[in-house]
């Protein structure tokens, strides 16, 4: 693919332009109105999983990216009057580029949370014990409450766990192992 | 001097000749052979697409083609999809059908998108066309299930209704019942669209039972899975077919006799629905994979391993079209299952998501790309991308003519280099030599568009959104890519001096969309002046763009080209920059009576104008329709402005021009209003604005 143009940006185009216009008529432009949001971002696509704290709000821009309402507005699952606003929590896992959110309603009980997060983040999560945590692997799941501690999942009753879990987060390696230590 | 060849064959000869010539193209070239040629065509031009509904009148059309039986109209510009085209903004196919309803009363097929249809123009159609057999309303708007009533209880030959991705009111699901029970043409029904939660199930289960054509059935939300089964197995010859709800809690009972149902369709190729999937029932539709053609998975928010659990069932995909769960492991997966795949599209599950929210990135399209040989199109949104990756799916797949890529941050850079992608997608338009259609996003530079307008010389659609750095990207474009036919842009700093410089080009397209980018009032007036085959549109909610500076930029400017002239039905945040805008008229609102009109008025002259923005109620006092100039002094139709919602003006074709004395109504039925234009009256007429009086017939 070879560029053969050199491509220079104070390339004056006034010299060799064609227009319709009639000579003398002024071509200023106003600076544009878009319809952009100006965003600071670094252009880079990968978000860092352990990024505590979150990022401004960004302002909606209108019609991007490109989807149709349709697809919006047929994509959201249909609310029961039974089930009134679910329980979104954020998971994220250590090493993984990427979060996930869920809905703990969804879930009638930890083995059913927990199935859930190792198909979603493909790995497996050990055996546990109440003494011991979880054996058995590297992976921890731990999750962050209420008063802002980080407690290993399971150890409170699920109903409790529910209402009190902010987020969650797979902890890996010594990290983990040293969740389930100590009575 | 010997005989010209054309002349010797009588005209039934040529005729049947000509009958085997379908296409367009084609068709419009044997009309520009010679004149007993175009005369012998145009009777029997039997099909007649027409790509922008205001490129042309429908007295046009009907005064050159009169024997038409199928016609195809597109209306709102392509990024109405993403709500970049106000509402209101026109597309109205009422005076279509009005004119048709007269002059082909043997229309047989009405194809629209994004149209704006109301109830009255179904009506209207199941009215007047006899031998009606196939509606297509593909994102079209305006219309309810009533207007499907009409069309169910008056079309005995209907073969076709396809309504997809129509916004409809649904009232509720008694439409159906309205085919009558000797009723048993239908061979297509697509009413997935339609949104009420309730759906006449009886009706549709009898529907379905007694037409055994049918080969198309796609079912809406409404419809529970323990249904299916009964559907399915009064139509076991379904080729196409898309359930409504696939989640319900799991009973064996219920997934047997769905499981049951799907293996006796031994001619089913394509499946889509699956709203609110449980996955449990996805090993019902096991038996029919292995046939399957098509899989429209793009509602179905399961994971992608149970997504690959499925596709593995699926060698001989053609299509797929599924949610971005299916992540880079799950395409992998369909790259090694689906040997045979030609269109993929992945949709992003959270697209206003700040994070990803899943592992999809370009390795899963580029696994595609290596392993799916007769990959043709592509519609992918993802998070990042390379040049190195686009280069690669480039070099495997050049046999691509649809690529739309649509990386969700705007204006992102390679993720590994953090330089433009410019190279990348100069590689897609250089090897993809047979490319129609590309969609661009990321960080462009101008150097991208040297590149589309150096090698795509095939490409018939553009789309273009935060790229760019000066107007000779949007130069390169014009002027290289000779078979340019659609371009749209958004947020690009494009200006005056390319659209000028490439005026010309405007004509040979059939239209041109910019929106946030830097074209100036003073140069879309003069384009205006300059090109009077173009109709140059300048559509801005914030006023009037003439008290502005021209140098201000416009919001948002729309250009095609047009043998109709300036439309008539603009509402009043879209501008016309025609020359004869000092005679422009604006839409105006009139009042709409249960859906059903009783009178239309029309509005012209800047002082009638006046009063009508006072929102007075008025009188139209109409001449006759013919030559003369002479105004009657007979008051024919009335409206009132006042009155909400105001709806813009439609424009309907007159057979008489009768009313009735006492109430000052007009009578009901097709008639029209012309607009004093361009110095050539068909019709004179004033408005003058009524003080105090009660309403006739109100």
């Amino acid at each position: 693919m070879e560029g053969s143009v050199a491509y220079d940006n104070d390339l004056n185009l006034k010299a060799t332009e064609l227009r319709l216009g009639l000579p003398g008529t002024h071509e200023e432009q106003q600076a544009v109105s878009s319809s952009t949001v100006r965003n600071n971002k670094r252009p880079n696509g990968e978000s860092d999983a352990r990024n505590e704290t979150a990022p401004p709000p960004k302002a909606q821009i209108v019609g991007w990216p490109p989807i149709r309402s349709y697809r919006k507005n047929n994509s959201q699952p249909k609310k029961t009057e039974s089930e009134g606003v679910g329980i979104y929590i954020k998971v994220s896992m250590d090493g993984a580029p990427y979060l996930r959110k869920i809905d703990l309603k969804v879930y009638s009980g930890y083995p059913e949370l927990l199935q859930a997060v190792e198909n979603m983040f493909k790995f497996t999560i050990g055996e546990y014990s109440e003494r011991e945590g979880y054996k058995g692997s590297d992976y921890a799941p731990t999750y962050e409450d209420k008063d802002g501690d980080w407690m290993l999942v399971g150890d409170v009753p699920w109903e409790m766990f529910i209402t009190s879990c902010k987020r969650l987060r797979i902890m890996k390696g010594s990290e983990a192992r040293g969740l389930g230590c100590g009575v | 001097m010997q005989k010209k060849v054309a002349c010797s064959f009588p005209d039934e000869v040529l005729e049947h000749v000509f009958s085997f010539i379908q296409s367009d193209k084609d068709r419009n070239a044997v009309s520009m052979v010679c004149k007993s040629w175009y005369e012998i065509e145009r009777w029997c031009r039997r099909k007649i697409f027409i790509g922008n509904c205001y490129a042309v009148s429908p007295r046009m059309v009907i005064r050159r083609f009169p024997k038409v039986r199928s016609i195809e109209l597109k209306g709102k510009p392509h990024f109405a999809d993403f709500n970049l085209v106000p509402d209101g903004w026109g597309g109205y196919v009422l005076p279509w059908i009005a004119e048709m309803a007269g002059a082909y009363p043997w229309l047989e097929e009405i194809r629209l998108k994004r149209m704006v249809v109301t109830d009255e123009c179904l009506e209207l159609i199941a009215k007047s066309f006899k031998n009606f057999k196939v509606l297509v309303l593909f994102s079209c708007e305006g219309f309810s299930t009533d207007g499907l009533a009409a069309i169910a209880a008056s079309c005995m030959n209907l073969r076709e209704l396809d309504l997809r991705d129509s916004d409809v009111d649904d009232l509720g699901g008694h439409w159906l019942s309205h085919f009558p029970e000797t009723y048993t043409s239908l061979v297509s029904l697509n009413s997935s669209c339609l949104g009420s939660d309730e759906v006449s199930l009886s009706a549709l289960e009898r529907l379905v039972g007694r037409c055994t054509n049918l080969r198309t059935l796609r079912l809406n939300r409404a419809v529970p899975l323990d249904k299916i089964a009964n559907i399915l197995g009064r139509a076991p010859q379904l080729v196409d077919f898309g359930t409504g709800t696939y989640g319900a809690d799991l009973q064996s009972d219920v997934f047997s006799s769905l499981a049951g149902a799907f293996s006796s369709c031994k001619e089913l190729r394509s499946l889509s629905g699956f709203w609110d999937v449980v996955p449990a029932y996805l090993p019902a539709i096991y038996p029919v994979c292995s046939r399957l053609t098509s899989l429209n998975l793009s509602y179905v928010t399961i994971q992608s391993p149970d997504l690959v659990k499925l596709l593995r069932h699926c060698p001989s995909l053609q299509r797929l079209l599924v949610l971005d769960y299916i992540e880079d492991s799950g395409l992998e997966a369909l790259s090694s299952s689906c040997k045979d795949l030609q269109e993929l599209r992945v949709f992003p599950s959270d697209p206003f998501g700040e994070e990803p929210n899943v592992s999809l990135t370009e390795q899963g399209l580029v696994s595609v790309c290596l392993a799916c040989p007769k990959l043709q199109s592509v519609l992918y949104f993802c998070r990042r991308m390379s040049n190195v990756a686009l280069v690669t799916i480039a070099q495997n797949c050049p046999n691509l003519t649809r690529f739309r890529l649509c990386i969700i941050e705007p204006r992102t850079a390679d993720f590994l280099t953090l330089e433009p992608l410019d190279v990348g997608f100069g590689a897609i338009v250089e090897h993809c030599k047979d490319l129609r259609r590309l969609s661009l996003s990321g960080l462009l530079t101008d150097r991208v568009f040297e590149y589309i307008g150096r090698y795509a010389k095939k490409l018939e659609m553009l789309s273009v959104a935060f790229a760019g750095e000066s107007d000779l990207g949007l130069h390169h474009v014009l002027s290289g890519c000779e078979s340019l036919r659609k371009l749209e842009i958004r947020d690009c700093p494009f200006g005056d001096k390319a659209l000028l410089a490439n005026a010309s080009k405007l004509e040979t397209m059939r239209s041109l969309w910019m929106s946030s980018c830097a074209v100036s009032f003073g140069a879309c007036k003069l384009l205006g002046q300059k090109m009077p085959r173009l109709n140059v549109e300048v559509i801005d909610e914030s006023g009037p763009p003439d008290s502005r500076p021209d140098s201000c930029p416009v919001d948002k400017l729309y250009i095609y080209r047009s043998v109709a002239g300036p439309r008539f039905d603009m509402p009043p945040f879209v501008w016309t920059m025609d020359e004869d805008s000092a005679l422009q008229v604006h839409a105006l609102h009139v009042a709409e009576y249960n859906r059903k009109p009783d009178w239309i008025g029309v509005g012209t002259y800047e002082e009638s104008i006046q009063g009508l923005r006072a929102k007075m109620p008025f009188v139209l006092y109409l001449a006759e329709l013919s030559n003369t100039s002479q105004c009657s002094s007979q008051p024919l139709l009335s409206g009132d402005t006042t009155l909400t919602p105001p709806r813009p003006l439609l424009r309907l074709p007159i057979e008489t021009l009768e009313s009735d004395d006492k109430t000052q109504r007009s009578k009901e039925g097709k008639y029209m209003i012309k607009m004093r234009y361009s110095m050539n009256p068909t019709i004179c007429f004033e408005i003058r604005p009524i003080s105090t009086r009660s309403f006739p017939g109100v």
